[in-house]
């Protein structure tokens, strides 16, 4: 059967091309709009991209490294408690 | 002549109401009343429209001003679309249940006392109690009863905050409230637990995904926001509310990035949301609570629809693990359609109610120079994508195909969810209606070429963030260790390892006890074979001796 046309590997190919222009033309964008008179962080060139890419970066390695401690099967909780039933 | 109708205890009787019938009756009997108020919530007049005098306090169990219809409003609307959306909901109890929950909860909006709110706030727990039991599970029932026994804990602390605090000012006016007294303390701990603040917050994931397909969408509008609703009429500027609240947002996207449950994933994603919320609330200028207010608004409106869409998958395919879900956006368009529209408000995009309500709060920390909150605001505007703009819908709707191709859900259901996803596209673009209704006048404007672009800016690049490092996000079969771990793992085997103790030591000294009494014995059958025999009576004169020693010492005790 052929598959669903979003998942072929063409349509998905031409929604990364379309994604990286999108991504492109945000931060040119950022070049021509007026910050008014305050000048804080988010006046700084292509502040949001580099920032919300470091932020989502720092994010992960947070997360990744408290699941070393803290991840556990799924049944964790499940014998110990059914035993009380 | 309308000031005679609580639109709180219209809900509340409805329920009641509602308890015996079935089908199309009970169908009609909750949305006409849920119905009914949100038309009364905007016209109510505003003022003291009910007072009463009971144990000597002057109560106002109804009293509207422009932060309590905001939020009436905003729950009788989700009143009326969670019961459109469980019109097919079989369970008797579930949706009555839910009908006094959500009144429960707009009668703390509208109480003027503080007497009157805690009456309501108890109800809620209960309410909302009795919708967890409703899914009618095992594992629902567990967590329905560690839920009721984390809020019956809140309400405690809130309890004995409202007792201090009359017993100080011997007023038990509803209004601002400073953080001088060890009352004012407790009041705030006792809201606190209900906003799911960290580190008691692991009721929120624990609880809210055990309750049926339909039993979720109410639970996530109205404990959580109550609660944000107290905290901005008792506490708005209580700098410690900004620390709390920024735990909260990281807490809620750390976990919700480590989730495979999408119902848990939204559920961590409340905690996330509710702490930009109550950070606002401590930031505490007028743009802030606005913010504070209009992101519980639209909050609650999304999220609603968020697990509207995951209630639809759950009641399609009765599964909940991102693990065993993916692909279903061929069979069921509508509600990826719908999922995909609340992930984009989770994430304030542009022209969604998110964008309008959430970008107030960061600019008010910006405006106050608060620029460290500022910066993790931001960092966290851009995780919000990351945890449940796209994890959700991706994992849920797309990713591999699971194989499963469950249709969409009934009529009444994707009414429900397209009534709530035109309301998250209007006010994203017809903000003005809201910003009307806020607590403090509002001269905001959230189109700017700056806001948009910085946004777009944040959140596309999340959205890079996302797929370059899918390859670490995969789901996996795993839960990830919370508070909750204190109360379901360390205190039981605490218990378990002292009544092992006690056994021990109990039968130790029944050992020792035995041997005594056999060596005694032994003793007695060696001395009655002997000259002396131990268990010879003593004299009767010598016990009245003795007696009257002890009388004589008690009497000099006595009267010395």
């Amino acid at each position: 059967m052929e598959p669903h046309w979003l998942v072929r590997p063409a349509t998905i190919r031409l929604l990364w091309r379309a994604f990286i222009a999108v991504l492109a033309l945000a931060v040119i964008a950022g070049f021509f709009v007026s910050h008014g008179d305050h000048a804080g962080p988010d006046s700084i060139p292509a502040f949001g991209a580099w920032y919300g890419l470091g932020a989502c970066a720092a994010l992960i390695a947070l997360a990744k490294l408290l699941a070393m401690f803290l991840k556990r099967p799924d049944g964790y909780y499940d014998d110990v408690e059914r035993s009380d039933d | 002549m309308i000031d005679l109708l609580h639109p709180g205890l219209l809900l509340v009787a409805a329920g009641f109401a509602a308890g015996p019938l079935r089908g199309r009756a009970r169908g009609a009997v909750v949305l006409g009343a849920a119905a009914a108020a949100v038309a009364i919530t905007l016209a109510l007049p505003e003022g003291v429209l009910w007072r009463a005098r009971f144990l000597g306090f002057d109560l106002v169990p109804f009293a509207v001003d422009r932060l309590s219809r905001l939020f009436a409003l905003v729950f009788a609307i989700t009143a009326f679309g969670g019961g459109l959306f469980a019109l097919n909901q079989k369970h008797r109890f579930e949706v009555p249940a839910a009908m006094i929950y959500a009144g429960a909860a707009i009668g703390v909006a509208l109480a003027g006392d503080l007497m009157t709110a805690f009456a309501f706030w108890e109800v809620m727990a209960i309410g909302s109690t009795a919708v967890i039991w409703s899914a009618g599970t095992a594992a629902a029932y567990r967590a329905s009863l560690r839920y009721a026994a984390v809020h019956l804990g809140g309400g405690v602390l809130l309890m004995a905050g409202i007792a201090g605090h009359v017993a100080e000012t011997g007023s038990i006016a509803f209004e601002r409230l400073a953080l001088d007294s060890p009352a004012h303390w407790l009041i705030l701990a006792g809201f606190l637990v209900n906003a799911g603040a960290w580190p008691l917050s692991a009721w929120v994931p624990d609880a809210y995904p055990e309750a049926s397909w339909s039993g979720t969408v109410f639970l996530s509008a109205f404990t959580t926001k109550a609660a944000v609703y107290v905290l901005l009429r008792a506490f708005p500027g209580a700098e410690i509310l900004i620390y709390i609240g920024l735990v909260m947002v990281f807490y809620g996207i750390v976990y919700a990035l480590l989730e495979n449950d999408m119902r848990r994933i939204l559920a961590y994603s409340i905690v996330n949301q509710v702490g930009f919320m109550v950070t606002g609330i401590g930031i505490g200028t007028a743009t802030a609570l606005n913010g504070a207010a209009s992101h519980a608004f639209a909050h609650i409106l999304y999220k609603a629809l968020l697990l509207m869409s995951a209630g639809a998958v759950l009641h399609a395919t009765g599964r909940r693990k991102c693990t065993d879900l993916g692909g279903l956006f061929r069979t069921m368009p509508l509600t990826a359609l719908c999922g995909t529209i609340g992930a984009l408000s989770i994430s304030g995009f542009p022209l969604t109610s998110g964008f309008v309500s959430k970008s107030m709060i960061g600019d008010a920390a910006m405006a106050e120079h608060l620029m460290v909150v500022w910066y993790l605001l931001a960092a966290a505007s851009a995780g919000a994508p990351l945890y449940a703009g796209i994890k959700y819908p991706w994992f849920v709707f797309f990713q591999k195909d699971s194989g499963l191709r469950p249709p969409d859900p009934p009529l009444n259901m994707r009414l429900a969810m397209l009534l709530f996803a035109a309301l998250c596209i209007g006010l994203g673009i017809w903000y003005a209606p809201l910003y009307a209704l806020l607590p403090f006048p509002a001269d905001y404007v959230p189109y700017t070429g700056a806001h948009v672009v910085g946004r777009l800016q944040l959140l596309l690049f999340a959205g890079l963030a996302f797929f370059v490092l899918l390859p670490v996000l995969r789901c996996t079969l795993t839960i990830t260790l919370d508070a909750d771990w204190l109360y379901r793992r360390l205190g039981p085997a605490l218990l378990r390892a002292a009544s092992v103790a006690l056994a021990a030591a109990d039968r130790a000294m029944r050992r020792s006890v035995r041997a005594g009494t056999a060596a005694a014995l032994l003793a007695c059958r060696r001395g009655a074979s002997g000259n002396r025999d131990p268990s010879r009576p003593r004299t009767s004169g010598g016990m009245v001796l003795w007696v009257a020693a002890m009388l004589a010492a008690y009497l000099i005790a006595y009267y010395t």
